[in-house]
């Protein structure tokens, strides 16, 4: 497994030297907003550094917004059915809010996470796409981001699937075969029931640690709002008594700030990564569904085939002279169908191997943001209790 | 100390001395290439400190915990199938802790707890009156009981009786521990009666009638909320320094059955009252008997008294001269000014103090939250569980989630302590209403001087018209004469009058200037 180095300041080898290791290291920085009003967006310098032969050269500089990472996805999507693509952060919703520097920090920072990992994966790394989105110019992947995905990008064959497909269907139609086809494997099933709860409870967790980010908030404003109060009530007092509402008043407001800023933290680092575990589940399910519809090809296609080996054969006894286009077909079929089974297996086997690295990969995930979470809590009380402390030797002037 | 922020946390983690901090195992960076069995050791050594749960209930109190309520909870037992190191669920009793009371959360810290215990939050004064006497109020035990006498109602009212307990050294009261059944509408009568005695004092306002609260209170909640307020304000009273000598306090406190204070009458039979005089003053010639004087004229039964003063205090404001007396003092004026300046910022931080009191709430209840959302799903990984790593992870989440449970009850205990001293906030404010009230007598002492001073005036000069007329007449005129014989006599009460007005006046004058450390 190829380490991933996230950091744009140079990599301790040096990618000339014939002993060093095979890295791609890719960041995503630097966000800048283009275009004005409804046309604005942001987009992103991507820097790859690399000693893969494959790439043009050690270093590569290119701008990317992010539709671009969206093309990127669904080709991977696409073409590595059977693994989990890394989950792309959401499409903002709300207009006001798409460009403020949170928002952008954080969609920064989940584009860099997700094409880290791509990078990272042994065979997504090797994909065509991922080198032409590192590497292509920006006309070029303008074209290629634009360009309809649509019936028209099938090759000959892949259409001739298609209308298969749908000649299948209609025949189990019509038999009244209509129910789903679906694979009966116990272990599988348990592995659907366990993604689809999964993402249930992940999002209820996520819900309250986003709740928690806006409680801090809050709170940082109400000891704002109690600070400013507390020195104007100083003010009136005077003396030592007014003295001390006013040294009350500047540590409330010293801890909003401190409140304000583990807000920001909460929310990058604990908040974010458990929406990003929630993606990564939904990323999976897209991946089941892929699973789903190949194995339902590969049964159809069964199917037809021993129609055809019927029809085939029925054809020979009464020597036909369609038999030898029967026979083409048939062939044809039988190509289609083991190719069928092939894709079906890679998902299967692809998938077997996905889980374990998923599991693996969020334990360790997790185990950062927890860690992070703990680490800022534990911060943000130690700073509140020495705020406080050091304000009762002054109060206690006061009071005796 | 601020600095703490910028050591490494490692250091920070040194100086926190709370028990529960060190349970975080938070010193060993993680990195990706950790491997999982680190992890495992560092979680059986939590794990050895668990005890195995049964049930679920075992060592919180059984208040309306929301983390105690799924029984279900109980099927943590079952092991499961890839059984390797199975991990205890949480135990509650790890979650339990004795509430932070101010005592041994000080000497954690290393402070001396404040000398004063919020227990005496009673007392607003801030430097006790004389140092040997004492007088200790306590209000309890609320009791129904049965209205005997004539209700309209058959089966009779009912009301609630609370019982005051005294106890003092002071040689007036001829006891040293006493108690006596009141109801609230005998503080009423109290409250009404020093009023009325200490015309200029800052009379610590008496709790609200509460009536829509009382009916839709919880009775038990409603009653216990109505003691509390009870023995605050009767506490206040005993601190007051010349309050508390007064026989009216001496009289509620002491005096068994019913309370022999004269009862206020409402408004609407005072205005009865009121109309019902009202020909005859306005017919006769009649003089405020000055007895009368030294109380204000709002809230008597003298409506001539009260039009009289009303068109006083109108010719004040919008006359074109000057009225006879003025408030001269520049001193009254400012302190009054800052008074006003200093109730709003009292209200106003109040007011923020709520709202801080309320975002703690919050944070401790999202908090919390959080926590029983990773108990569930720790449960969840673990029932599902087919790779260690799994298993690890529901490990962290377990942890995850017992801190923030832990963390969400310190909230609730901060609360709870925040609450009882920003208290005094709102007390301060219940204060500033009896100084409002103070000042207000003096404004409606003067008031009264003004007018009778303004009524002299004009008798006086009815007298001379009356005399210059009749001296026209040869002989005198009967009637006449008869006539300035009676508004001599008026003119004579009412100098009285305005004597004790102006006497009144410069009391609460006199009172001012020292009542300002109260």
């Amino acid at each position: 497994m190829i380490t991933v180095q996230r950091s744009v300041s140079g990599s301790s080898q040096s990618p000339r030297s014939p002993s060093s290791q095979p890295f791609l290291s890719v960041s995503v920085t630097d966000p800048v907003k283009l275009g004005n009003g409804v046309q604005a967006y942001i987009s992103y310098r991507v820097i790859t550094k690399t000693n893969f032969p494959e790439y043009q050269g050690p270093e590569k500089i290119v701008i990317r917004r992010y539709s671009d990472f969206v093309w990127l996805r669904d080709r991977l999507f696409e073409k590595y059915k059977g693994i989990f693509i890394p989950p792309l952060p959401e499409k903002s919703a709300v207009e006001k809010f798409r460009f403020s520097a949170e928002f952008i920090e954080m969609r920064r920072q989940a584009l860099d996470i997700f094409v880290n990992r791509i990078a990272s994966h042994q065979e997504l790394q090797q994909s065509e796409d991922l080198r032409t989105f590192l590497q292509a110019d920006e006309e070029m992947m303008e074209r290629l981001r634009s360009h309809e995905t649509g019936i028209f990008k099938k090759k000959p064959a892949d259409l001739m699937q298609i209308f298969k497909d749908v000649q299948s269907r209609v025949s189990d139609v019509v038999l009244g075969k209509e129910k789903p086809v679906e694979e009966s494997n116990p272990e599988y099933e348990k592995l659907k029931n366990y993604v689809f709860e999964l993402e249930n409870h992940l999002a209820e967790a996520q819900k309250h640690a986003y709740r928690l980010v806006k409680r801090h908030r809050e709170l940082g404003q109400s000891l704002s709002d109690f600070g400013k109060a507390a020195k104007l009530l100083g003010a009136c007092e005077g003396n030592a008594l007014g003295k001390a509402f006013s040294e009350l008043g500047a540590k409330s407001e010293t801890l909003s700030i401190k409140l304000q800023k583990e807000a920001h933290q909460l929310l990058m680092s604990f908040e974010e990564p458990l929406k990003d575990y929630v993606r990564a589940v939904q990323s999976i399910k897209a991946t089941i569904a892929e699973r789903a519809n190949a194995f339902r090809q590969q049964c159809e296609l069964a199917e037809t085939i021993k129609l055809k080996e019927i029809n085939l054969d029925k054809l020979m006894l009464t020597r036909s002279d369609k038999v030898g286009e029967a026979e083409i077909e048939y062939k044809e079929l039988k190509a289609a169908s083991e190719e069928a089974t092939n894709r079906f297996e890679t998902i299967v086997r692809l998938m077997n191997e996905e889980i374990v690295r998923f599991q693996e990969q969020k334990t360790v995930d997790m185990g950062i943001a927890f860690h992070e979470f703990a680490k800022g809590q534990a911060r943000l009380a130690n700073g509140i209790a020495d705020a406080w402390r050091s304000l009762l030797p002054k109060l206690e002037v006061c009071s005796s | 100390m601020m600095g703490s922020e910028n050591q490494g946390f490692e250091e920070a983690h040194l100086y926190a001395s709370k028990e529960e901090m060190e349970n975080l195992v938070l010193d060993e960076p993680l990195n990706d290439n950790k491997s999982h069995s680190n992890y495992r050791s560092a979680l059986s050594s939590l794990a050895d400190t668990h005890h195995p749960l049964s049930p679920p209930v075992a060592a919180t109190p059984a208040d309306s915990d929301p983390l105690l309520a799924p029984p279900s909870y109980s099927d943590f037992g079952n092991p499961s199938i890839h059984d390797n190191s199975y991990l205890d669920p949480p135990s509650y009793a790890d979650v339990t802790f004795s509430p932070f009371d101010g005592d041994t959360g000080n000497d954690i810290n290393g402070i001396e707890s404040p000398s004063k215990s919020s227990d005496n939050s009673g007392s607003l004064s801030r430097s006790p009156s004389s140092s040997s006497e004492y007088i200790k109020i306590t209000v309890s035990n609320p009791q129904k009981e049965q209205e005997t006498s004539n209700s309209l109602v058959p089966g009779g009212n009912t009301y609630v009786t609370y019982l005051i307990t005294t106890r003092t050294n002071i040689p007036e009261f001829g006891a040293s521990e006493f108690s006596v059944r009141r109801r609230f509408r005998d503080i009423v009568t109290l409250s009404d009666r020093l009023a009325e005695s200490y015309r200029g004092y800052f009379v610590p306002p008496r709790p609200d009638k509460n009536v829509v609260e009382s009916q839709v209170m919880q009775k038990q909640e409603f009653v216990e909320q109505r003691r509390v307020a009870l023995e605050k304000y009767l506490r206040r009273l005993a601190d007051h320094p010349v309050i508390r000598k007064s026989d009216e306090l001496k009289v509620f406190l002491q005096v068994q059955g019913k309370l022999p204070l004269p009862t206020s009458t409402d408004v609407a039979s005072r205005m009865l009252d009121g109309a019902a005089k009202l020909p005859k003053q306005l017919f006769g010639e009649s003089a405020v008997a000055p007895h009368e004087i030294v109380q204000p004229a709002k809230g008597g039964r003298d409506l001539l008294r009260l039009f009289k003063e009303l068109r006083q205090s109108m010719a004040n404001d919008w006359g074109g001269s000057k009225p006879p007396v003025v408030e001269e003092d520049k001193e009254f004026l400012e302190r009054k000014e800052k008074m006003h300046e200093l109730e709003q910022q009292l209200s106003n931080a109040s007011q923020q103090a709520e709202s801080l009191v309320k975002a703690q709430q919050d944070m401790g209840e999202t908090m919390g939250e959080l926590g029983l959302a990773f108990i569930k799903l720790t449960k969840f990984e673990n029932e599902e569980a087919m790779f260690n790593s799994q298993r690890v992870r529901a490990a962290d989440m377990k942890g995850l989630a017992t801190a923030a449970v832990k963390a969400s009850r310190f909230y609730r205990e901060l609360n709870a302590q925040t609450v009882k001293h920003l208290d005094t906030f709102h007390e301060y404010l219940g204060l500033m209403l009896s100084v409002n009230g103070a000042f207000s007598d003096r404004s409606s002492a003067l008031l009264t001087v003004q007018t009778l001073i303004s009524e002299l005036d004009s008798l006086h000069s009815r007298a001379e018209k009356l005399e210059s007329a009749s001296s026209k007449i040869f002989g005198g005129d009967k009637s006449r004469i008869h006539k300035l014989e009676e508004l001599k006599e008026t003119i004579r009460v009412t100098e009285d009058a305005k004597n004790v007005a102006i006497r009144e006046y410069e009391r609460i004058k006199g009172l001012m200037l020292d009542d300002d450390g109260i």
